[in-house]
């Protein structure tokens, strides 16, 4: 009896990578796995995982939605260096919903997440037409603008910062919120992608003089991928205003910029499941060292370096490459 | 009043000037946007400091081997990262800052902060100028912001090797055809804005003290600097340091000095909507935003 070697996915990919024929209930758990994991993950760990950890699996599913909103901004050729001004912008006015106005959290959180992605699309409106770096560098310094302008009008409780938010309602609550709003954008933005309307957007990152003549008007366009992404930064900076009850200049710091950054890149930029992936990596690693204090964003720094140059599809493209190429032994016939 | 803040406006331009001359050098030539620069400037000066307090050099050897060093390490940062994601904005982007991040961090992380930890001024003493006093260390910087920038505008008219900066600045296929190492000379150009940044440590730094934080303003600085004056633009960093030195000085006597890094800020803004391709960036218009 002779054997050779078959992939797994030769019957399924009967077409095109993307064309399935299923016919088996096997089949259908190969492709259905990979996409139960993180699922099944998110909802699942935090009723295993003690309070601490509890903390960090909701940081790890804000850093992801930063790391979406990044790679979102990314997919359309709008190289951000300064998510902390989504996060910022949703923090300040989902405090001060709450704190002057006296809006209950479930109220403010939407409105902040509407009010903040406006704010942030409309700070970014003029520099819509500049370029890869030029366009990093303006998001590079806009968030620190902000951060000086509090402290030199001393609005909003300047340095001070504004304390004694309301908390959401209940932890579980709390959890199940930012995991189901997680869950929701990573696989609702990656259909989005792989719509026509994400062809644009990519069609945009990969040569927008050919889309300006194909008649679209590429501005539009990367307002509303704008708006998309601050509206998923100022979710997550109003979200956290309430778990922390409190907001201040931090919520501008570097750290809001660098790590959904560095998820990105080392999860796989293109495909917001590398972004989740890259932030489930990062940010359990972050407290794992967070004895070593200021060091780790040096660590980060070189995380981004060597990923970049070592691997620069990142693991989630590498992982699902690899996926694809299992091989099973069958008979020859 | 008014001729201080004129004379410090003239002084703090020329510090800007300074400041910037390295970033628009290495992008204008390589097209390498070098994020770590503030990390370099930041890297030099606590290298001098090093080896001025710790080795107890003399100054000048110290200040020399600094320099040489942080030059070796832009040469090195090029070699085994920038080269490999060349050609790919967002990589390089993302690897300098990377880069920037990772040895201002380290340095904030080894705790270099306090006011010891400085450079000295070369002539400590002072001039007065109608009533304003005004020290040596800045008129020093003015006249090298002059000779830097008339130096480097001699060196890339009339040397060849400046003369093949232009040419991969201006075409690199073109120049590859004439036999110019484009790799070789981006690597130099990289390099050259390092020891830039190194020098302009090694003026400006004496005026205050050396900490990880200083990193990012210069960075800003720079960015500012060079995004008003056009990317790229040797008069266009002169004119848009004059702008932003005047404005923040101005701002400081007759506002309050919060507002200083605002009105910098603030100025980048309202020149990329007006003019978004800067006061003098003409070279590559299209290229660079649509």
């Amino acid at each position: 009896m002779e054997r050779r070697r078959e992939r797994i996915d030769r019957g399924i990919k009967v077409r095109a990578g993307d064309v399935f024929a299923l016919c088996s209930w096997r089949e259908m758990l190969y492709l259905v796995a990979p996409r139960l994991i993180p699922i099944l993950g998110f909802l699942l760990l935090p009723l295993i995982l003690d309070t601490y950890w509890q903390k960090v699996l909701l940081s790890v599913a804000v850093f992801a939605l930063l790391a979406i909103s990044w790679d979102i901004l990314a997919q359309s050729g709008m190289i951000s260096l300064g998510q902390a001004l989504f996060f910022g912008l949703g923090a300040y006015c989902s405090g001060i919903l709450n704190h002057s106005f006296g809006w209950h959290p479930l109220l403010a959180l939407p409105a902040a997440t509407l009010l903040g992605g406006l704010i942030g699309t409309i700070c970014l409106l003029p520099v819509l037409r500049l370029r890869g770096v030029y366009f990093s560098m303006v998001t590079l310094i806009i968030p620190l603008m902000l951060v000086r302008i509090v402290e030199a009008t001393k609005v909003f409780g300047g340095t001070e910062g504004l304390s004694g938010i309301d908390p959401l309602p209940s932890k579980w609550l709390e959890l199940y919120l930012i995991v189901g709003v997680l869950l929701a954008a990573l696989f609702g933005f990656r259909r989005m992608l792989d719509s026509d309307y994400g062809l644009v957007l990519k069609a945009i990152k990969d040569n927008d003089r050919s889309v300006i003549n194909a008649g679209i008007n590429i501005y539009w366009f990367k307002i509303q991928a704008l708006f998309i992404a601050s509206c998923i930064g100022a979710l997550c900076g109003a979200f956290m205003t309430h778990v922390y009850m409190f907001v201040g200049m931090p919520v501008f710091a570097l750290d809001y910029s660098i790590l959904p950054i560095a998820a990105a890149v080392v999860g796989g930029p293109g495909t917001l499941a590398g972004a989740t992936l890259g932030a489930a990596i990062l940010v359990p690693l972050s407290e794992a060292l967070r004895g070593i204090g200021g060091l780790r964003i040096v660590f980060y720094g070189c995380f981004l370096v060597v990923f970049i140059v070592a691997l620069p599809e990142g693991i989630f493209h590498y992982v699902q490459r690899k996926y694809h190429q299992f091989e099973r032994w069958v008979e020859v016939e | 009043m008014f001729l201080g803040t004129v004379i410090y406006g003239l002084l703090n331009s020329a510090i800007l000037a300074v400041v910037a001359i390295g970033f628009n050098l290495t992008f204008g030539i390589s097209g390498v946007a070098n994020f770590a620069y503030g990390a370099m400037y930041i890297l030099s000066a606590y290298l001098s400091w090093m080896l001025l307090n710790l080795l107890e050099l003399p100054y000048w050897l110290s200040v020399c081997i600094s320099l040489l060093v942080t030059m070796g390490a832009g040469a090195l940062m090029y070699r085994f990262v920038l080269l490999r994601v060349r050609g790919q904005a967002l990589s390089e982007v993302i690897a300098t800052f990377g880069i920037g991040l990772a040895i201002l961090e380290l340095f904030h992380y080894l705790g270099f902060v306090g006011f010891e930890y400085t450079l000295p001024v070369l002539i400590d003493e002072s001039l007065m100028i109608g009533d304003t006093m005004v020290d040596f260390q800045r008129l020093l910087i003015a006249a090298a912001a002059a000779l830097l920038v008339a130096g480097l505008w001699a060196f890339t008219h009339y040397t060849r090797l400046g003369l093949a900066f232009r040419g991969i600045a201006q075409d690199e296929r073109t120049a590859l055809t004439l036999g110019i190492d484009s790799d070789r000379i981006a690597m130099l150009s990289v390099s050259l804005g390092c020891g830039l940044a190194a020098l302009a440590a090694t003026l400006v730094i004496p005026l205050g003290s050396i900490s990880p934080g200083e990193g990012y303003e210069v960075l800003i600085k720079a960015l500012a600097v060079c995004i008003i004056g056009g990317l790229g633009s040797p008069g266009g960093v002169i004119v848009a340091s004059f702008i932003i030195g005047f404005a923040e000085r101005f701002t400081d006597t007759y506002l309050s000095s919060h507002w200083t890094m605002i009105v910098s800020l603030a100025a980048i803004l309202v020149v990329l909507v007006v003019k978004p391709s800067g006061l003098f960036g003409r070279q590559k218009e299209l290229e660079e935003r649509i």
